[in-house]
């Protein structure tokens, strides 16, 4: 089992998220979070008073997925998420030791 | 604890003995008038409503001559007690003026409360709407008491001349607002119920201190804002306001025959924007920079909130200024006509400067420009042709925007919401470009009455001569240093008397925290 998570832009979630469902992929957590990386931020001016906003805003998904759908998921993620443009964002692969559906009691690969 | 219970305690105690004073000299003042009054009330029929015009037996029993002219003077309004007919009041103007008193109301609530609450952090908002709702209750019962009567009365000034007392205060005659009944006072307005003009006044003398706390604004405690305008009403406004627009006041070029500055302030860039503007600067440099000024982003929490705010004080202004013509007149008419120009211009001229230096057009800009354009044809709405609006507009666009945008970070003052460089700034402007740009064609006010007829106030304290003479600036000059001057002293003294009794500032910890929960326990937004 391995978890993804992936930074993304915010107005690529619904493709991304219509490209897993084709794969199989049933649920996914999904979060709005700031942060930068190498793309720069932009400036505000209120009046006389300038401010650089460094934290961009940006869509954080999770997925646990068995070992064997985890190549096709990355693959989907990076070809719909990609504009070719900086800030494109970022796949990061995690290992995870176990999950239990809380309904069924269900573990393992069965529960995700 | 038990200090700030005590002092509560005894504050609530003051009102309410006030309140009393009130109702006991309301009362002997009655008693002192009843032999007069008894014999027509006598004979009137007690309870039946008196049709208009309210005394019908005199209008009645008027030659038809006398009935025609005394409606004509309704009609242009001029004055008709040559007529010899009594009255109350007439039903136009006093409608516009009761319009217009609750459009300046709703100038500062919610008008003002929600330009500033935007332009605060989202902690913040609520000290502002406090702010702007404390001021509101405390100033409207500082008016009753005693503000109407400084400003406007004039027993100060005896028969036999002006005094200078009587030049910086009016009198006590309306103390308690003794005496003011819907009939006109004749030192004001012709045909306006005199309850009807202290109330619009009173709406004046509200939203001028609630502007000053845009400078300080998210620093100052709020027990600390309610006592000083406690003070500042007495030491500023009051005795300026009077000076201005009282009968017997000392730069009254317009009303006051005795006027020693023929000055002219159509609806207060002097009485409201100066003083409230310059007030603004001196309180903020006494107080100090918010924590983390220039270091930590302070963006406003909410533009749409200040939208909403400015398109309300846009609306809300034209109650202060058409309004200020006292009548459904011209002189309103022209009013209503320069305040939508030179608004329209400063909402264009701030954002196309914004364009050129910065690069982007922004709502703040419009907002701001809006705003500037409604302050600096305040003194001169009623005073300038279209013409001069649109010049008045431009300038209004070009020369807040360098104070808020240039010089107030060459100085590195935190004029939070930028209240010195829009109402001081753009107050000055106003009252100097009123003596400038001065058409007396649009108001008749400024003329010189036909041969024959007495002389009005402004051919006797040389306002007329001033205009044609094109040096009306130098009485403009004159009246906005006695303003600064009036402003700066008065707020230096109380300034530091409020920071030595009661503090200005919360604790460090407090404005990290925020007002709202630390003044006032509650948040804006429980999300």
């Amino acid at each position: 089992m391995k978890k993804i998570e992936a930074i993304i832009k915010p107005f690529k979630l619904e493709e991304v998220k219509d490209a897993l469902s084709e794969l199989g992929i049933e649920g996914m957590t999904v979060t709005e979070v700031k942060g930068f990386g190498r793309q720069k931020g932009h400036t505000e001016i209120y009046r006389g008073s300038e401010y650089t906003v460094d934290f961009l805003p940006k869509i954080k998904i999770e997925i646990v997925v068995a070992d064997g759908a985890l190549e096709g998921a990355v693959a989907a993620i990076v070809k719909t998420a990609k504009t070719g443009k900086i800030g494109d964002g970022k796949v990061f692969v995690l290992p995870v030791e176990n999950a239990t559906r809380i309904r069924t009691d269900e573990t393992g690969d069965k529960a995700v | 604890m038990i200090k700030t219970t005590t002092s509560k305690v005894r504050l609530l105690a003051a009102i309410a003995s006030l309140a009393m004073l009130g109702a006991v000299t309301s009362t002997l003042h009655a008693d002192t008038n009843a032999p007069a009054a008894a014999a027509p009330a006598a004979a009137a029929p007690a309870a039946a409503p008196t049709p208009y015009p309210a005394n019908t037996n005199a209008f009645s029993s008027a030659s038809l001559t006398n009935q025609v002219a005394f409606l004509e003077a309704a009609h242009s309004n001029s004055d008709p007690t040559p007529t010899g007919i009594t009255y109350e009041s007439d039903p136009g103007h006093n409608a516009w003026m009761m319009v217009s008193a609750a459009f300046v109301l709703m100038m500062t609530l919610p008008g003002l409360a929600l330009f500033y609450g935007g332009l605060v952090r989202s902690k913040n908002i609520l000290s502002i709407i406090a702010m702007c709702f404390g001021i509101t209750a405390l100033v409207s019962l500082l008016w009753w008491a005693f503000g109407y009567s400084l400003v406007f009365g004039t027993n100060f000034t005896p028969s036999t001349g002006p005094t200078p007392l009587g030049y910086i205060f009016g009198g006590t005659e309306f103390f308690f607002f003794k005496g003011i009944t819907s009939v006109p006072n004749n030192n004001y307005a012709f045909w306006v119920s005199q309850n009807v003009y202290a109330i619009f006044q009173l709406t004046f003398a509200i939203i001028t201190p609630a502007l000053i706390f845009g400078a300080t604004a998210e620093r100052l405690k709020f027990s600390a804002v309610m006592a000083f305008v406690l003070g500042w009403m007495f030491i500023v406004y009051f005795p300026l306001a009077h000076m201005v627009w009282g009968a017997t006041g000392y730069m009254n070029g317009v009303w006051n025959a005795a006027a020693k500055i023929p000055a002219i302030d159509f609806a207060g860039g002097t009485v409201v924007h100066m003083s409230s503007g310059w007030t603004a600067l001196i309180l903020c440099l006494i107080l100090g920079k918010r924590v983390g000024h220039g270091k930590e982003p302070m963006p406003p929490h909410s533009l749409v909130l200040t939208f909403i705010g400015t398109a309300l004080l846009w609306v809300g202004w034209y109650g202060f200024n058409a309004g200020s013509a006292v009548a459904a007149d011209v002189v309103a008419a022209n009013a209503f006509t320069t305040t939508t120009l030179a608004t329209a211009i400063g909402a264009l001229t701030w954002p196309l400067l914004e364009w050129i230096f910065k690069g982007k057009p922004s709502v703040l800009g419009f907002c701001s420009g809006a705003v500037a354009g409604l302050v600096v044809i305040t003194p001169a709405c009623g005073f300038v042709n279209s013409t001069g609006a649109v010049i008045i507009g431009v300038v209004a666009g070009v020369v807040p925007f360098i104070m808020c945008t240039v010089v107030k970070n060459i100085f590195k003052y935190d004029d939070a919401l930028d209240t010195f460089g829009v109402h001081g700034i753009g107050g000055t402007c106003g009252a100097i470009l009123t003596g400038l740009l001065v058409d007396p064609t649009v108001n008749g006010n400024l003329q010189a009455v036909s041969a024959g007829t007495p002389a009005n106030a402004a051919m006797q304290n040389g306002l007329i001569t001033a205009i044609t003479n094109h040096t009306l600036v130098v009485a403009q000059a004159q009246a906005a240093g006695i303003t600064i001057a009036l402003a700066v002293v008065g707020t230096l003294i109380l300034g530091f008397i409020v920071k030595l009794v009661i503090g200005l500032r919360p604790s460090v910890e407090a404005e990290h925290q925020g007002l709202d929960i630390t003044d006032h326990g509650e948040e804006g937004y429980n999300h």
